[in-house]
């Protein structure tokens, strides 16, 4: 990579040059618009594992940071940069879009689902990589409108409300959001004399009053919290969940709840240090909760896909109490469990799909002695379900592992009544896989067609990835620490907050 | 007892800062003379290209006396006894209405066509009302912005009732024309008010009474009452809003779409003129009142907008809470919230007459297929107009990437500069409000092919049934819709204005600079 090539432009570029240009194309030939819409995914993946080899793994703060001017008289500009934070959610985003945009079956007007596809991806990427607050908040909206339609035009019988309800419920949230970031902008432009959207800037060099901060980081909050979601505002996200079409069900789940999680991080840790430590306790039990009412609803499920929407609910809670833990290992838990789960519940999400495709029925009453019929389907979907469980060896496992430790360390209740989510969080799923997957094939279920082979193909790399980051997920979390530990120091040196030292030590050896 | 009456002194008139007036109403005077002559296809194509033609050569003509008042930068000259003041931010309004004059000219060609109306007078109605409009943005007396108002207005009354054949069109424009002199006889009353208080109706020498005297008494405040609401009027804020679904459903849609952008801009100019420079000095006295009209605007607009089955009245609500957005930039009383105010103006113009335009070509023969049905599946046999109208639905709920998205940004981010904070956060709740009602339409548009809707499908076809809300106006559009539905047709010139109109919206959404930089530069001449 020579310093010249702006790889973060591109990989925002690249995915909406993709959508431009399948949305011109003709609209007959299935395959190329699929083909077309793969190569620029698959080239912006390409740019994420370059990004990852090129990142120096050492440096906590942003690297490959580009910044041109965009509206001089807000103080605006077009400013990219990625971190040991944002890295891997970049790879993930990278990862999930070609396989979704391939994977699942697309029975009306693919070229406008590609389209989307790719438009969403730079979308994403946009947020991930935005460090200026204009940016990052004009991505954030920009994600809502390619999810829109394809929730709306490629989902199952009660899309419309489902996406409706999907839209407004975020758009509340960045309603508030964006008075919030113009509050922050101008108070510090008064305060210092500086008019910038800069993050780097804002954060360094703001001094807000305590309780004038406190309301920022709320404004900021609700946006985030509905996109996690968080308890109680997540009752958007089965309906969406669950009426979205495969491919948008893998990347709502995989990717986009992750932008509320990132959020969190990124802006309201980094710019209200003391706004979020004082409200931690607040965050830290709805995250509880969310835990252990996801957990409980995903019992009572009889919709497989509505029971992996509520397992979100249950895992989000996870890294939201590690990022609100405020302790070294459980922050690099938590940004590792995003990348976990975005890839488990992905993968869970695309198996749901293929069952759907198979026996045009969610319901796990009608289904049943699949490991019969597909051994190798059922293999697949015991791996995908393991990690999400959390057995250790696979990926789940990590991120959950260190979001406790550091949290246990912090802020021990709440990680002894978290604790009991990853009891139950085996009791669904194990309580699913058993009713779907194993007993007699009866009926439907005895004609249950095996994987296959590109149904294989789509799958492999995500089980490659579960089974690699459970062994050794340690250069992951090389590239993590050092950037969750400059957040930590910047929180500390911007609040009365102390990490207690037993928190303070890494997951690296 | 003749020869003592003294000469009449009167004032020189610099005509060159007229020139756009002037080439309006030239060409207007041109155009109803051709017309006498030859009204055959012919003079229609060609007096609309001819409007537009004068729509440019006005705006080039203003582009000209930008440079002279020092490229916007303060250097604003008075003229004719300092009745009519030339600064950058008339000239910003004079290019507002002429685009919305050129717009609406493209617009209007295929409809008067289609609808086998005499064209050119069409034209000299909607360069006349322009003319009025420019004159309001530079008035500096409140004499002649009355004046302009009549001007703009009575062309618009005219034009609302353009289509003689259609009841909905006569209605509107006795509606109109009822309730519009009503405001402009408070406007005088104000102005009448204004003049006992200060002493005068020049703008200038109010600002100055003001500056020096401490005015006590209900006098100038009824003055400030009586003028907002014969604005307000214009504008279309709550609750001087009542004529505004009415008029713009029963009028021909091109002329809703002109009357949209140009009245609107015009009356803007007028009420951002006369507070924040004249009255300056006694903001205090009617921030909360135009607080108040901003949040009611935008509230009562996006939630009676949401309950809307026909498209003219529901994007005629949103026009009333575009207004309250607008009112935002007045009320934060500041230079970003008056830049503001006409970014959004400017952004506002191109959303509006492409929306307009949409809906025109959708309404067909006979401008009456304006229920939501008549949308239902345009995505499949329109793909490429569906997706103009996606866009400007999309901007107008505040998405990013498109005009419509800085416009809100831009007034947001002034409120939140004078730190009325809970303006920002009303303006952002009701525009959730508001995107569910462009998001519908959206919905109907390109999820709506079958009748599995959950959400919408009852819905209009109950307002199928009931036509047109019970006021009277709407006769039977469902029954139309639902017959079998041919392709619609779009006429070239309205693809013409559809395409500039969605070059604008994110042309100014992805590089906004040079919009910026115009609003800014257009600075009101403080008195």
């Amino acid at each position: 990579m020579s310093e010249s090539l702006p790889i973060l432009t591109l990989l925002v570029v690249i995915p909406a040059l993709g959508a431009a240009v399948v949305a011109l194309l003709p609209g007959g030939n299935e395959r190329l618009l699929k083909l077309v819409g793969v190569v620029f995914a698959g080239v912006a993946l390409a740019l994420a594992v370059a990004l990852i080899f090129d990142y120096q793994a050492d440096g906590g703060g942003f690297q490959f940071v580009s910044e041109h001017v965009w509206i001089r008289s807000f103080g605006i500009s077009w400013k990219l940069g990625v971190d040991g934070i944002s890295l891997f959610l970049v790879a993930l985003t990278g990862v999930l879009f070609p396989l979704a945009i391939i994977g699942p079956e697309v029975h009306r007007d693919v070229k406008g689902y590609v389209a989307w596809m790719l438009l969403l991806e730079a979308g994403c990427m946009g947020v991930f990589l935005s460090l200026d607050l204009f940016g990052f908040f004009l991505f954030w909206e920009l994600v809502l409108v390619p999810m829109y339609f394809l929730i709306g035009g490629w989902g199952y019988d009660r899309r419309i409300y489902a996406t409706l309800k999907f839209f407004l419920y975020t758009m509340v949230g960045s309603a508030l959001m964006l008075v919030g970031i113009l509050a922050v902008v101008f108070l510090h432009q008064q305060a210092t004399g500086v008019l910038t959207f800069d993050v780097v800037t804002l954060a360094e060099t703001q001094s807000l009053a305590s309780s004038t901060a406190r309301w920022l980081f709320l404004a900021f909050a609700a946006s985030f919290a509905i996109k996690v979601p968080i308890f109680p505002v997540h009752t958007w996200l089965p309906d969406a969940h669950t009426e979205a079409p495969t491919g948008g069900s893998v990347i709502l789940a995989g990717i986009m709840l992750k932008l509320g999680t990132y959020g969190f991080l990124r802006f309201g840790l980094y710019l209200f240090p003391q706004a979020a430590v004082d409200l931690a306790p607040v965050f830290l039990t709805l995250g509880t909760i969310g835990i252990i009412y996801g957990a409980v609803v995903a019992i009572m499920q009889k919709d497989l896909k509505r029971l992996v929407a509520y397992s979100s609910v249950a895992h989000l809670g996870f890294i939201v109490l590690g990022t609100f833990g405020l302790s070294q290992q459980g922050l690099e838990g938590g940004v590792l469990q995003m990348v976990n789960h975005g890839l488990s519940t992905g993968a869970l999400f695309f198996l749901v799909g293929m069952i759907y495709e198979r026996r045009h029925t969610r319901l796990i009453a009608e289904l049943g002695g699949i490991q019969r019929v597909a051994p190798v389907f059922a293999g697949v979907f015991m791996v995908v379900m393991l990690s999400s469980v959390g057995l250790p060896g696979l990926n789940g496992f990590v991120g959950e592992f260190l979001i406790l430790i550091g949290t246990f360390v912090t802020h021990r209740w709440w990680a002894v009544v978290a604790t009991a989510g990853v009891i139950l969080a085996a009791l669904y799923l194990l309580w699913a896989y058993q009713r779907v997957f194993h007993g007699q094939a009866e009926g439907a279920n005895a004609s249950f067609p095996e994987m296959t082979m590109r149904e294989r193909a789509i799958m492999a790399p995500l089980v490659a990835l579960i089974v690699v980051l459970g062994v050794y997920p340690q250069p992951v979390l090389d590239r993590i620490a050092p950037s969750v530990r400059e957040l930590i120091t910047h929180v500390e040196e911007h609040s009365d907050y102390r990490q207690p030292a037993a928190a303070a030590g890494t997951a690296e050896r | 007892m003749m020869a003592q009456l003294e000469p009449i002194n009167l004032p020189d008139v610099e005509w060159s800062l007229l020139a756009p007036e002037m080439i309006l109403i030239g060409g207007a005077m041109a155009l109803l003379v051709a017309g006498t002559f030859r009204r055959d296809r012919t003079m229609a194509a060609a007096a609309c290209i001819f409007t537009v033609a004068v729509a440019v050569a006005a705006m080039v003509a203003s582009w000209g006396i930008w440079a002279d008042v020092g490229g916007g930068a303060g250097g604003a000259r008075l003229a004719i006894a300092d009745a009519v003041v030339v600064d950058g931010f008339a000239i910003f309004f004079t290019v507002v209405i002429c685009t919305a004059v050129a717009l609406g000219a493209l617009l209007a060609h295929g409809y008067l066509k289609q609808e086998r109306l005499e064209a050119s007078s069409f034209y000299v109605l909607v360069m006349l009302s322009a003319s009025g409009g420019v004159l309001m943005a530079k008035a500096n007396d409140l004499i002649l912005i009355f004046l302009g108002l009549e001007i703009l207005s009575i062309a618009l009354y005219v034009l609302a009732g353009y289509h003689q054949r259609r009841e909905q069109s006569r209605e509107a424009a006795i509606k109109y024309f009822v309730l519009g002199s009503f405001s402009s006889a408070f406007f005088l009353y104000g102005v009448a008010l204004t003049y006992g208080a200060t002493g005068s109706t020049n703008l200038g020498f109010i600002a100055e009474f003001l500056a020096t005297q401490t005015v006590t008494g209900g006098v100038l405040l009824g003055g400030f009452a009586f003028l907002l609401v014969g604005l307000g009027f214009k504008v279309a804020a709550v609750p001087f809003h009542m004529w505004t679904p009415d008029v713009y459903q029963g009028s021909p849609t091109p002329v809703t779409g002109f009357m949209a952008a140009a009245a609107k801009a015009a009356g803007f100019a007028a009420l951002l003129r006369i507070f924040y420079s004249a009255f300056g000095t006694e903001q205090l006295d009617w921030q909360p009142i135009v607080w108040a009209l901003s949040v009611l605007s935008m509230v009562v607009g996006s939630v009676l907008a949401v309950v809307q089955t026909d498209v003219k009245r529901m994007l005629a609500y949103s026009s009333i809470s575009h207004a309250g957005y607008v009112l935002i930039g007045l009320q934060a009383a500041n230079d970003r919230g008056i830049a503001g105010s006409l970014f959004y103006l400017l952004a506002y113009t191109f959303l509006i007459v492409g929306s307009f335009a949409t809906v025109a070509i959708v309404a067909r023969k006979g401008d009456d297929r304006t229920g939501l049905d008549a949308y239902r599946g345009l995505a499949r046999d329109r793909p490429g107009l569906a997706f103009a109208f996606t866009v400007f639905l999309l901007a107008q709920a505040g998405v990013p990437f498109t005009s419509g998205f800085l416009a809100k940004f831009y007034v947001i981010s002034a409120a939140v500069e004078a730190r009325s904070y809970a303006i920002a956060v009303i303006a952002m709740l009701a525009s959730v409000v508001a995107a569910f009602f462009y998001l519908r339409l959206i919905v109907v548009m390109y999820m709506a092919e079958d009748q599995a809707m959950a959400g919408v499908g009852p819905e209009t076809s109950a307002a199928a049934a009931a036509t047109g809300d019970g006021d009277g106006t709407g006769t039977g559009d469902g029954g139309v819709a639902t017959a079998v539905v041919t392709r619609v047709e779009i006429p070239v010139a309205a693809a013409i204005a559809i395409g500039l109109c969605l070059a604008f919206t994110v042309g100014a959404g992805l590089l906004p600079q040079p919009v910026i930089d115009f609003a800014r530069h257009a600075t009101l001449l403080r008195l």
